[in-house]
């Protein structure tokens, strides 16, 4: 009897586990991929390759493409500032890097528009010398930069903690400096931390909606990246447009998981 | 205060290049917050020796032995490795090779690129990196081994990777934390006698830091005992069990019985079986048997405790049991000042 039992609380768990999963992520993703070929692949190809909708996506693939390197290298000195030293303020630094957690990203939008916009604390200096910030490029990748910060340092922090610095150290000894202990051996240490982190980054960056949008000014062709195109889509009530956004982004996405998943089973490997 | 130079003793008879000092510490200081680590310790290392450091835990001998690699800072005093000051230098120019109680093997690296590393850092060509690290791994008994990662060893032949690793640059000093603490018992034997071994066959002054008496006598040509950031005595291992130079250093490279302020080693006790004037009655509590020793737990009739060690054809000729009531004779009792 307390084998039935235990199986039954084992498929019990199971059930709840995946049915969470099935009722709120699969069902409705999958059912946004059969709306969008309702009518056959015309529509939606049609909307992925108007200029718009190109536009937007290479618009994507720049920000993700300056916001995420700039984090990773920032994110890895974070951690190592964090983990490796001791000085006054380190709490304070610390609680700093979760901010775009708890701040909406609206809220991080209306920052950025205080600080560059045009009646902002920067603003008319930089638009005065020709630099624009807001409604354009700048400001979206600003805005990427600003949500997507956390992750590297969050993911890299417990590795660098758990290896310990004997390894430097032992370096040290061997006649290695800093740049060699770091390039050789600490790195190498925390490199699927460091991934992984890089991962759900560029995850978060891609799919970033409320900051960007509050910068960007929305102009068609300009300023819009994928998740701002998929709503102007939806919006306009051109939905197989949307759709098939939607699911550029979702694959985008994906890849990203997957590779993610792929780092996982490496790190576990080693 | 602890200011103690060795004459050389035993270390000095076994060869001429011995005289010279490999390691000098001058008063050094450290320490962390309100910690006081080290309280002025100085200590003449002879070169080419095999020193013990010796002392309980947080008596400050794995910060001293961190001091004189350069991974701490002292607060004051100087530090000199043949005959070079280099408390200023850091561990990357000080030439010592390093081992750490947990190995700090390059997990992401294979035995053969660990034993390397130091000299692909220094820039040797690879066939002269391959050569020396098949040499150092036929050394430490690990031919073989050249491509499996250290998660793939044991603990013992991470240990012994880790020691060609930091012999591999040829480092004027060789400086072990606790290298065996983390190995079981009979790995912990095996390797002492092996580190002994090669002490033999590569002559490079080495300092290791034990919380082990017995560990240390068995390995140690000299013993530098430490307690509370200061240095207690230092000697051959004979020195120190036979003139310990104090209650502390009594106390801990051997055991001992207090009769009122005398101290006297389990040993140096005779069980009589009748009185002779002199001596002390006893009664017999527990009888251990321990292979070619038996050691004897006794009350005295004050009520205090006691344990005589005795050889066990003495104990089965005299027929001690259970019980029994003897006479005993201390010999050699000693008395410390300020005890």
């Amino acid at each position: 009897m307390r084998m039935g039992e235990g199986r039954l609380q084992r498929y019990g768990l199971r059930f709840v586990a995946l049915g969470y999963l099935a009722a709120l992520l699969v069902i409705p993703v999958t059912i946004i991929f059969f709306r969008t070929f309702e009518d056959g692949l015309g529509p939606p190809l049609e909307a992925i390759t108007s200029p718009d909708g190109q536009h937007a996506f290479w618009l994507t693939l720049v920000c993700v493409g300056i916001a995420v390197p700039l984090n990773t290298i920032f994110g890895v000195l974070a951690a190592l500032v964090l983990v490796r030293q001791k000085f006054r303020g380190k709490a304070i630094l610390n609680t700093i890097i979760d901010l775009p957690f708890a701040i909406s990203p609206v809220v991080i939008g209306l920052a950025l528009l205080l600080v560059y916009g045009r009646q902002g604390w920067l603003g008319p200096t930089l638009i005065d010398n020709g630099i624009q910030i807001i409604f354009s490029t700048p400001g979206m990748v600003l805005a990427t930069i600003f949500v997507s910060l956390p992750f590297v340092v969050r993911e890299t922090m417990p590795v660098l903690q758990e290896i310990g610095n004997e390894q430097e150290q032992a370096a040290s000894t061997l006649g290695a400096n800093g740049w060699q202990t770091f390039w050789r051996v600490t790195l190498p240490a925390i490199r699927w931390g460091v991934a992984y982190g890089v991962v759900l980054a560029t995850a978060r960056a891609l799919g970033e909606f409320g900051a960007v949008s509050v910068v960007s000014g929305r102009i068609s062709g300009e300023t819009e990246t994928l998740p701002l195109f998929v709503e102007n889509e939806f919006t306009n009530f051109n939905l197989a447009g949307a759709y098939a956004a939607a699911i550029v982004l979702a694959l985008l996405a994906l890849v990203v998981l997957f590779s993610m998943n792929l780092f996982k089973r490496k790190e576990t490997e080693a | 205060m602890s200011s103690v130079t060795v004459d050389g003793g035993g270390v000095a008879e076994r060869g001429a290049t011995y005289g010279d000092t490999g390691i000098a510490v001058e008063g050094v200081e450290k320490r962390f917050g309100t910690f006081e680590a080290l309280k002025g310790v100085s200590l003449d290392v002879p070169n080419g020796s095999l020193t013990a450091l010796l002392g309980p835990s947080g008596s400050g001998k794995s910060t001293l032995l961190r001091v004189i690699a350069g991974l701490e800072q002292p607060d004051a005093g100087r530090v000199t490795i043949a005959g070079a000051d280099v408390t200023g230098v850091t561990p990357q120019k000080r030439g010592v090779g390093f081992v750490f109680q947990h190995y700090a093997a390059f997990k992401h690296m294979t035995v053969e690129r660990n034993v390397g590393f130091g000299l692909k850092i220094r820039k040797k060509s690879k066939e002269e990196i391959a050569a020396k690290v098949d040499e150092l791994l036929k050394l430490v008994h690990l031919h073989g081994f050249a491509h499996r990662y250290p998660s793939e060893l044991s603990g013992g032949q991470r240990q012994r990777m880790a020691l060609a690793r930091a012999l591999a640059v040829e480092p004027e000093v060789l400086l072990l934390d606790e290298p065996f603490g983390a190995l079981d018992a009979t790995v912990r034997k095996e390797l002492r006698t092996w580190l002994r071994r090669l002490h033999e066959d590569v002559h490079v002054t080495t300092i290791f830091v034990t919380h082990d008496q017995e560990e240390a006598m068995d390995v140690a040509e000299q013993i530098v005992v430490m307690n509370d950031g200061r240095i207690e005595q230092v000697g051959t291992p004979r020195d120190l069990y036979e003139e310990p130079s104090n209650e502390f250093v009594m106390g801990f490279v051997g055991e001992v019985n207090k009769l009122g302020d005398d101290l006297v080693r389990p040993h140096d006790i005779q069980i009589l079986l009748e009185p002779d004037g002199t001596t002390q009655e006893g009664q017999i509590e527990r009888v251990a048997h321990l292979g070619f020793e038996v050691r004897v737990e006794l009350v005295l009739d004050d009520g205090r405790r006691l344990a005589v060690q005795t050889t066990r054809q003495d104990a089965e000729e005299r027929e001690l049991e259970l019980g029994q009531i003897v006479y005993l004779r201390p010999d050699r009792e000693r008395r410390f000042a300020g005890a």
